[in-house]
């Protein structure tokens, strides 16, 4: 059946590839609205502090203003996380809780009259004392960030399989380390932009940069008072997003209301400045952990203590920090498991997802203090990990349920990849120069299972030339979404993907879909996609059949014909049969419908954490190759290899794409980027001075896939690109700590790290 | 407050209205309506909104338009001729270079001012030509491969 494909996992260019290579995509910063007005949003220059009174009436009077608004001109709703209460809201109402909170915002004929206006609005702030520290957060004496969590906790989770305690004593070797992970950026070029307009009628449409927009579609709806069928949430190209894109933001809100109050449209566009220190980033966390093994390398326990520093507001942190603990249960075979967590409120920037979402954290952890473990046992890493690999069929202490599995394959072959890279490895390098390998495992969910609203819809319009609409609430943010739902569609239709016009996110037309996160799009939406075209060629058969003279079921739909199976030359292009389908008769208009969620998961309990939540996982190991320059601390990533199980791929070169993006953003996690903050004020909120790997970071990269087919995923597909992140970190640090000896406990590893290891001022370890 | 001046732009000459410390950034997008250059951080460390002026290729965000009287601007919007993709467009569409989009035209106006100076450049000189142009999609591996690519097409245009 592979080998019959025209469109699967074909290297085909991007459906919206030359649009985004002639500069005519648009972006949401891109639009402009007839009368529209700019707005600009005043932020807390205080970690802490109560807003005592805001005076408006100077802003209000500058020539060129239209509206000023503050939390009192709002219905006071807070933006929340999964199942829980929200606490953020979208103006500050009483208090202000870190150093970018949003305070006022204005709306004027131009950006300069808006920026001008922020000056003029008079803010008395009384100050509080601030807990920046996640650790310091947890004290009983320290400053409550909000009221109604003491100790600063904003969520708790406790896991526990097995006999953890009884484990450790029945192990040969255990060991315990602490791990940190400093806090990062999603990196995305595209700032925040909204344009929203609001008319008389009383219906608000909206534009923005979300790679969620139906967060935006019901949280607009509570924050306005206005009823869901009077949004409409309308989806540009979007500028990348990485998780940092999903929830609606202030920047979305106050366009609104700011076009409320004026009754003309208004678009805001947040700096990139602000993007830096007023938005969402990835946890910083503290991990202690134990891990407990026997003397053949056999995984008997982990025990995990984390401490994640979630910022001002809850966000959606419950699933981060859920995700950080059960994902010790992946990708080896745990029996015994227990994970603690605290997810800390502290007058910092708030954490949110961010590719790989929690997983990345943890995994650098447990796939470090592994290598550790090897060593100090005298056991070889890779065989370590093959001993433990999950297997098809096997079920995690937590439920998930593992079904293709490609793992062992992948490492097998990684540990074939290491042997090449030794032997191509020049014997009289620079002395200089200390060079090593590391690997690291992941396993990874497609499409996790939350509460709430969980399908993925598809809606599939067959023109007379033959063109065929497709339109879904999925957006694509980048990742490529909309062509590989395109070839999903245009496969089963026996079209090419030329012929799929794709329709972005529209509320008023699009399926309701839950968003793009955690590598969703492809399984669910993408079985969606299948649905709809096999019921659109079902309605197409039964006229062919007709026309044909042959029974429905023996139709074939293949290169843009259709025909009768056996006899190829009873056949009728498929434009002319669509014909004959709407103008024959009473006509048919030829609209396929298609929904699907996979069957039978749970919702996990945050708290607990039991429940398979995820109807396919994937799996994969990353190779690095690293060289240590023992003069300047410098490291470099030479090279790096994937092998990954991601199911049949829709499209290798896209897939190619995503891995790449995802190991050399891995590669600024590890080694370069980190939000330095002092006393809560970001002090690097620029890309010269945060700094995201560039060209001269690149480096080679092969990358293979292991023979795996899912059942359930749209032709055998699952997730990719999101879950390798995952891996990069601890196959990087364990290259480094393979060149010199040095296992690194804290990323980013930086030179001056590097530098006091080789001076001996870190003490080394092992 | 405002003064009126002349740019070129792919070619066409406009008369625009500009108050003198607005950036070409700015006028381009926002006076003669080419979006196509983007504006990702405004401060020139992002290369986004790299534009081709005089042949070189530079930071439009970092120049103010009054600046730029006299001077030929290409914008990605000046790229394709007749309809025709330049082959450096083509090459990022068929090899993968595009994920997002966003860093797109910067990073092709940048690539188009290095092959104009160095029609076969190796690597290392892509690389290095590139390097102010961030990108967090695609980690640069097919960006780079794009480049040479069309280097390599572009002789037989």
């Amino acid at each position: 059946m592979k080998e019959g494909y025209v469109n699967i996992g074909k290297r085909l260019p991007r459906i919206d590839g030359i649009v985004k290579a002639t500069g005519e995509a648009k972006f949401a910063g891109d639009l402009f609205l007839a009368g529209m007005l700019h707005g600009k949003i005043l932020r807390s220059p205080y970690p802490h502090a109560w807003v005592l009174h805001i005076n408006t009436d100077k802003a209000k009077r500058l020539s060129g203003v239209r509206a000023v608004v503050t939390g009192g001109d709002t219905v006071g709703f807070k933006a929340g996380g999964i199942s829980a209460a929200g606490d953020e809201p979208y103006l500050a109402l009483d208090k202000v809780r870190f150093i970018g909170d949003s305070v006022a915002a204005v709306a004027a004929i131009d950006e300069e009259t808006a920026e001008e206006a922020l000056d003029l609005i008079e803010v008395e702030y009384e100050e509080l004392p601030a807990v920046v520290d996640p650790v310091a957060a947890m004290n009983e004496d320290a400053p409550l960030i909000h009221d109604h969590a003491p100790r600063n906790i904003s969520f708790k989770t406790d896991l526990s399989y097995g006999d953890v305690d009884s484990a450790f004593k029945e192990c040969d070797y255990v060991r315990e380390d602490r791990f940190e992970t400093a806090p990062i950026r999603h990196g995305f070029i595209e700032p925040h932009a909204a344009l929203a307009s609001w008319d008389h009628s009383g219906r608000l449409s909206f534009w923005g940069s979300k790679q969620s927009p139906y967060f935006t579609y019901r949280n607009m709806s509570k924050a306005l008072n206005v009823p869901l069928s009077r949004i409409r949430v309308v989806q540009p190209y979007i500028g990348g997003g990485f998780g940092g894109k999903n929830e609606m933001f202030n920047v979305d809100f106050c366009a609104a209301l700011l076009s409320q109050k004026t009754g003309r449209p208004v678009k805001i566009v947040v700096s990139q400045e602000e993007v830096l220190y007023a938005y969402r980033q990835r946890h910083p966390t503290i991990i202690d952990l134990k891990t407990g093994l026997r003397k053949d390398g056999t995984l008997q326990a982990v025990e995990a203590h984390i401490i994640a520093d979630g910022g001002a507001y809850l966000s959606i942190g419950a699933l981060s920090l859920y995700l950080m603990c059960a994902f010790f249960c992946i990708p080896y075979r745990l029996p015994n498991m227990r994970a603690k967590g605290y997810r800390v409120y502290t007058n910092t920037q708030p954490s949110c997802a961010m590719r790989g979402h929690g997983v990345p954290q943890s995994r650098f952890a447990a796939e470090v203090q592994l290598d550790i473990a090897a060593k100090e046992m005298g056991l070889d890493p890779i065989d370590i990990r093959l001993k433990n690999a999950l297997k098809p069929g096997e079920t995690t202490p937590n439920g998930f349920k593992i079904t293709s599995c490609g793992l062992e394959e992948s490492i097998t072959e990684s540990k074939r990849i290491i042997a090449r890279w030794i032997e191509e490895k020049p014997k009289d390098g620079d002395k200089k120069k200390k060079s090593g390998i590391g690997i690291g495992c992941y396993g990874y969910v497609s499409g996790p299972r939350m509460a709430g609203h969980n399908t993925a819809g598809a809606v599939i319009k067959v023109h007379e030339d033959g063109g065929i609409s497709l339109f879904t609430g999925s957006t694509d943010v980048g990742q490529g979404s909309d062509t590989i739902l395109s070839q999903i569609a245009a496969e089963v239709l026996g079209v090419r993907l030329e012929d799929i016009r794709y329709g972005m996110v529209d509320s008023e037309i699009t399926p309701l879909d839950p968003g793009t996160f955690g590598s969703r799009v492809t399984f669910i939406t993408g079985n969606a996609v299948r649905i709809a075209a096999e019921d659109v060629r079902n309605q197409l058969s039964e006229v062919a059949a007709k026309a044909l003279e042959a029974n429905p079921k023996d139709i074939v739909f293949k290169d843009r014909k259709v025909y009768v199976a056996g006899s190829p030359d009873r056949s009728m292009p498929f434009s002319k049969l669509v014909k004959i389908a709407q103008y024959s008769g009473t006509g048919k208009t030829i609209i396929g419908r298609g929904y699907w969620a996979p069957e039978g998961l749970e919702v996990p309990n945050f708290e607990t954490g039991r429940g398979n939540m995820s109807a396919a996982y994937s799996f994969g190991t990353q190779v690095a190759e690293v060289e240590v320059d023992t003069d300047t601390g410098m490291i470099k990533v030479t090279r790096m290899a994937m092998v990954h199980d991601c199911g049949q791929p829709i499209n290798e070169m896209l897939m190619e794409g995503q891995l790449e993006g995802s190991a050399i953003g891995g590669v600024g996690h590890t080694l370069t980027e980190e939000i330095i903050r002092k006393e809560g004020q970001t002090m690097n909120a620029s890309f010269l001075e945060y700094r995201m790997p560039t060209t001269l970071d690149a480096c080679k990269m092969e990358i293979y896939h292991t023979e795996t087919r899912d059942d359930l995923g749209p032709f055998g597909a699952k997730e990719s690109g999101e879950g390798v992140q995952v891996a990069v970190v601890p196959a990087i640090v364990n290259g480094i700590y393979d060149a010199m000896g040095v296992p690194f406990k804290r990323i980013p590893v930086t030179q001056e790290m590097v530098l006091g290891a080789l001076k001996g001022k870190v003490k080394k370890e092992v | 407050m405002k003064k009126q001046i002349k740019l070129k732009v792919n070619g066409v000459d406009y008369d625009v209205l500009i108050k003198p410390h607005w950036t070409l950034l700015d006028v381009l997008r926002d006076e003669i309506g080419l979006m196509g250059t983007k504006k990702g951080c405004d401060k020139g460390e992002c290369g986004a909104c790299t534009v081709i002026m005089n042949g070189e290729a530079v930071l439009s965000c970092l120049l103010l338009a009054i600046q730029c009287q006299g001077k030929d601007i290409l914008t990605i919007e000046g790229l394709s001729q007749n309809g025709k993709l330049d082959p450096l467009q083509d090459a990022f569409v068929k090899y993968g270079a595009i994920q997002c989009g966003f860093c797109t035209p910067g990073m092709i106006m940048a690539s188009r001012a290095l092959l104009n100076k160095t029609p076969h450049p190796s690597e290392e000189e892509i690389k290095r030509g590139l390097s102010g142009n961030l990108c967090r999609c695609t980690g640069y591996v097919k960006i780079i491969a794009a480049v040479q690519k069309a280097s390599t097409t572009e002789g037989r245009r």
